[in-house]
């Protein structure tokens, strides 16, 4: 790995696209300029399964201003249906509530969203089944070559070893349906210029999004140009490409003009992806020394008839804790739902926070302080794997976090009451993977001795921009003002998405690589000096070699006090503290936000965030912010986030994990285990909401 | 949304005449509530009058020492008058704890009052609701209720009221002043609002024609003695899982006098009658309270998920009165 010299890294500088974001200036997909465009307006099926009988657009076409009404009968045939998301409109088959089943295209959105409403829709209905609970029939082991992980694992005698232990625990925890909801709803432009596509679009990668569109439509990837110059959050929603993108290209393609198309916060709630609830049955047992004999994690989850993915809720109990019986296992129920997907630290935002409510229990269980128990079951190694940490900042985050919190070690709920509060305090871990995705960039050096880099990365609210040019900056050892930085747009060197947390490690690196032959390619070719011209690197960096020798995890330790009304059981979380072990910080003030962030999003999971599923209809029933409650600033008081310095030489080039998702793991964790320390009850189904009849 | 026309009038004798006009016209406030439901077509007006500058926006004094809020007036602005502040902390505090800043500062005094429910089956076109298609069903009674009515339900519908200021009004008494086909009247809040029974289309007891112009608050001295207390899940912005406005009288240790009235139990803003009936003249003590609140949610008929409304109604009558009582 390169060695590399911070300068400009790690100081905690101002965004970037500040300025321009508070100003307004900053454009965002929907908002660019474009001629002569029209709009689209989408309808969605009121069934959950069977198929469009009749549509009757009478009234739709017959208004002034609608240019078009789309349906399956009329809309353009794709060339690829290999991607079940984007199949939109190429069947009467209704597999969802709130599929997508006709779309208008008129003057302006007012005028396509009247005609929208103006469409009758009538439908064979068939009877749908919605509902995910434990035990029910045809969970099934899902196929590792299609879900891509191994579901189930097995290690020792897990059943034996429960059965022989000194103290252990057996219990279930669950999450509800959750909506990534990212401030930003989702936006396309789609405009044709004979057979090439560009589309200005929100997104969490651009190349990706080309990819897929260009399959779809059966068309040379470099025929389709994706743009995204701002975009307000993802939080996993617009990773994938959704049925909407393809659906804006195929109207601008039937009306021959540009189209654009906004979903409404609504619509969202079926279209673009959501997190499956989770049943997760946690067993753990311990010796007499309290150190765990066997831990098992089983997981069941549901995805749509239309496409198998799955939540990888247990993947974490593989790697975190030392135990010699180990199990955990994925079943799958098929629902006639719309796919969830990737949501805020898919897998592990869900799995740790049973895994880390369950060390709690199994803390106090064996008479365990929760901080000592789990230092105490630190592994050596990754247990799953059996591969060394390239670093392992557990145990210095639960030691500095505790000291810095001022943690009172305990082994029983301490039961505090402050007037009319109940008080108590929960600490849990946290943890994410740390990846990275082959990328290309390229550097190019004028003679004034500015830069020009290019790479198709992307800044959704992140930072990235502002990281990336710090980066640069210090990799051409160069001032930060001489960088100009261009990113968002698939016309650039390929790059992966943000997504896994693996933007910045990513893209980094090919930065720090594209600097590094630059440099090199100025000594070798030009004796040092800049050609009139310039001179431009190129490069392609693969995976990361070392991933095969060293498990590679960020980790943290996050402490919550939490106070109940004794009277009313309203839950406030007055202080949060997050300690965190993310190698290198490349921006400490974005880097902070980025954290803090994370478990604003974790406490609104433990306190609020449930979308309810209504059987009857197989709708989602709160599908709009008046019902689907995030926490509102008065929900965050005190709240802060610190690192350790952390020096990892084995994960990219800056020595940076990621810490897009790491922040979200373990905070609702935090806040259950303080819940249950200020009043003796344990809650295991979120979101957390105490019961009156005790 | 439907196309509309969009009209202004000059004051409310003219909106009233306008409105006589086009049966399918509605009035315009703020806007913050009719907008959203014209967008997602449960209301379709042929034209909107706008009135949000054709009535009043201040609060005036009344002869006797009560109060007068013109129907114009901003929710914001409404909760920042000062002798509003000092007569009737309650109102204030009700104002202050609804919706969200740039929400309040359009919300009118009277688009407040006649808000519609939050029921989401009310709310979403694709689904019935005996509110918004009669005889159309009610899904909520088996679905998605958590929020819903415990007390004066129907049949036909479980809506709650979703107005705080409203909760506050109850308590105090107040009365709308009106302009209808028939002239000026003034009408109680309690007459006002109705429960749902077998027309639960009908949230009140207007007819088309009339136009809020005031809403009228009596003198009531011991309301500088009031308060609301507002509990939900989300510390800000969401509307009240319970409130209570309360407004408490007492002497040498009695109860005086009292004003009780709860929020997001009912149809509309609940007056907590046989409550203040049961603690006026009785020791103001812990347990007289509790007694009270027993008595007032007997009647309670909670549903599968919200039956935790009718312990937290009762707590949250107790704690306001404690804290009343432990007021100077
Ligand atoms: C996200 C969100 C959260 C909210 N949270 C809360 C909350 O916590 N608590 C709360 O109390 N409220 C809450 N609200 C509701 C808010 O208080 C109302 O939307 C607002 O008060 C309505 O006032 P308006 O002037 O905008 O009414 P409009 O939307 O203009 O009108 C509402 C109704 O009043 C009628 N009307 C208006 N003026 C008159 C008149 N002079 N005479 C007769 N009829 C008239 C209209 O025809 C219409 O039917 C929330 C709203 C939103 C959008």
């Amino acid at each position: 790995m390169t060695t590399f010299a911070a300068k400009t890294v790690g100081a905690a500088i101002d965004r970037l696209d500040g300025p321009d974001k508070v100003t307004g200036a900053a454009r965002y997909a929907f908002e660019q300029p474009v001629a002569h465009a029209a709009y689209l307006y989408i309808v969605q099926s009121t069934i959950a399964r069977g198929h469009v009988r009749a549509i009757d657009a009478t009234g739709a076409r017959a208004l002034p201003g609608v240019v078009e009404v789309i349906t399956h009968e009329n809309a353009p045939r794709l060339a690829s249906t290999e991607d079940p998301e984007l199949v939109v409109l190429q069947s009467n088959a209704v597999a969802y509530h709130g599929q997508i089943v006709a779309a208008v295209v008129a003057e302006t959105p007012e005028v396509a969203r009247h005609a929208a409403a103006l469409i009758r829709v009538q439908y064979h209905e068939e009877p749908h089944d919605v509902e995910l609970h434990a035990g029910r029939e045809g969970l099934y082991q899902p196929d590792p070559e299609n879900v891509g992980f191994e579901p189930d694992t097995h290690h020792g005698d897990v059943e034996s070893a429960l059965k022989t232990a000194a103290a252990s625990i057996d219990v279930t925890y669950t999450t509800p349906h959750e909506h990534n909801n990212p401030m930003e709803p989702h936006a396309t432009i789609a405009l044709w210029e004979g057979d090439s596509l560009t589309l200005y679009d929100a997104n969490q990668g651009p190349h990706a999004i080309r990819g897929d569109v260009a399959t779809a439509f059966g068309l040379e990837p470099e025929r389709v140009r994706v743009i995204s110059p701002h975009v307000g959050g993802g939080f996993g929603s617009k990773l994938f490409t959704h049925g909407h993108v393809v659906l804006a290209a195929m109207a601008a393609k039937l009306v021959a003009r540009p189209v654009k198309l906004a979903l409404t916060r609504q619509q969202m709630f079926a279209l673009v992806g959501y997190r499956t609830p989770t049943i997760q049955r946690m067993r753990l047992g311990t010796d007499n020394d309290g150190r765990l004999v066997a831990i098992a994690h089983d997981v069941t989850v549901q995805t749509s008839k239309i496409e198998e993915s799955v939540e990888t809720a247990a993947v974490v109990t593989r790697m975190m804790y030392a135990a010699p019986n180990r199990r955990t296992s994925h079943r799958l129920a098929r629902l006639d739902v719309p796919t969830p997907t990737i949501m805020r630290a898919p897998g592990e935002c869900p799995g740790v926070y049973a895994l880390e409510c369950a060390m709690d229990e199994m803390a106090l269980a064996c008479e365990r302080d929760p901080i000592e128990f789990r230092i105490r079951n630190e592994p050596e190694r990754d247990p799953g794997s059996g591969k060394p940490f390239s670093s392992r900042g557990l145990v210095a985050c639960l030691r500095e976090g505790a000291q810095r919190f001022g943690w009172q070690p305990h082994t029983a709920p301490a039961k505090r009451r402050d007037g009319n509060w109940l008080v108590g305090t929960g600490v849990a871990s946290s943890t994410y993977p740390t990846r990275r995705r082959p990328t290309t960039a390229s550097v190019r050096v004028n003679t004034d001795g500015t830069y020009r880099v290019q790479i198709d990365a992307i800044d959704i609210g992140t930072g990235a921009r502002t990281a990336l040019a710090q980066i640069a900056a210090d990799a051409l050892e160069t001032p930060l003002e001489r960088v100009r930085l261009d990113i968002a747009d698939s016309a650039l060197p390929r790059a992966g998405g943000a997504g896994g947390s693996m933007g910045l490690a990513s893209w980094g690196t090919a930065i720090v690589e594209a600097a590094n032959a630059l440099r090199e390619k100025l000594r070798t070719e030009f004796a040092g000096n800049v050609p009139a011209e310039g001179v431009e690197a190129y490069v392609e960096v693969g995976r990361n070699p070392l991933a095969e020798r060293y498990s590679m995890h960020a980790f943290g330790a996050q402490f919550a006090e939490v106070r109940i009304d004794a009277d009313t059981h309203e839950i406030r979380v007055p202080r949060l503290f997050g300690m965190f072990a993310a190698g290198r910080i490349v921006n400490a003030k974005t880097a902070r936000s980025q954290l803090i962030g994370g478990m604003v999003m974790g406490l609104s999971m433990a306190l609020f965030e449930e979308t309810v599923i209504d059987k009857r209809f197989g709708h989602f029933a709160n599908h709009d912010f008046a019902e689907y409650h995030i926490a509102s600033n008065a929900d965050v008081l005190d709240i802060d986030a610190a690192w350790i310095d952390e020096d990892d030489p084995y994960v990219n080039s800056m020595g940076a994990k990621g810490i897009g998702e790491l922040g979200i793991t373990g905070t609702a964790s935090a806040i259950a285990n303080a819940l249950y320390d200020a009043t003796g009850l344990r809650l295991r189904d979120l979101p957390l909401r105490l019961p009156f009849d005790i | 949304m439907n196309p509309f026309r969009y009209e202004r009038a000059r004051d409310a004798a003219e909106a009233s005449v306008l409105l006589g006009k086009t049966p399918a016209a509605m009035l315009l406030g703020g806007g913050t509530n009719l907008v959203d439901l014209m967008r997602l077509r449960v209301a379709k007006p042929e034209a909107l009058i706008d009135v949000s500058r054709a009535t009043s926006d201040r609060v005036e004094l009344l002869p006797g020492g009560g109060l007068r809020l013109g129907a114009g007036m901003r929710n914001t602005d409404a909760a920042a008058d000062k002798t509003l502040r000092a007569r009737y902390p309650v109102l204030s505090q009700a104002l202050l704890s609804g919706a969200s800043g740039q929400i309040r500062n359009l919300a009118t005094v009277a688009g407040n009052l006649l808000q519609r429910t939050r029921c989401v089956y009310f709310q979403d076109v694709s689904k019935p609701c005996n509110k918004r298609e009669p005889a159309s069903g009610c899904p909520a009674r088996e679905g998605y209720h958590r929020n819903l009515s415990i007390l004066g339900a129907s049949d036909a519908c479980i809506a709650t009221h979703p107005s705080d200021m409203a909760v506050a009004l109850m308590a105090l008494d107040a009365r709308v002043r009106i302009i209808g086909a028939g002239g000026e009247r003034l009408v109680p809040l309690a007459e006002l609002y109705r429960l749902p029974g077998d027309e639960p289309q009908r949230d009140t007891t207007l007819q088309h024609g009339d136009v809020i112009t005031h809403v009228e608050i009596p003198p009531l001295e011991f309301a500088k003695r009031s308060r609301y207390r507002k509990v939900r899940d989300r510390a800000s912005f969401a509307f009240a899982l319970v409130s209570v406005a309360g407004a408490l009288d007492i002497r040498d240790g009695m109860v005086r006098d009292v004003r009780l009235a709860l929020g997001g139990v009912a149809h509309m803003p609940w007056r907590a009658r046989i409550a203040e009936e049961a603690l006026r003249g009785r020791p103001a003590r812990e347990d007289t309270f509790r007694e009270a609140a027993a008595a007032e949610l007997r009647a309670a008929q909670p549903l599968r998920d919200n039956a935790f409304k009718v312990p937290l109604a009762q707590r949250s009558i107790v704690r306001t009165l404690l804290e009343l009582s432990a007021e100077p």
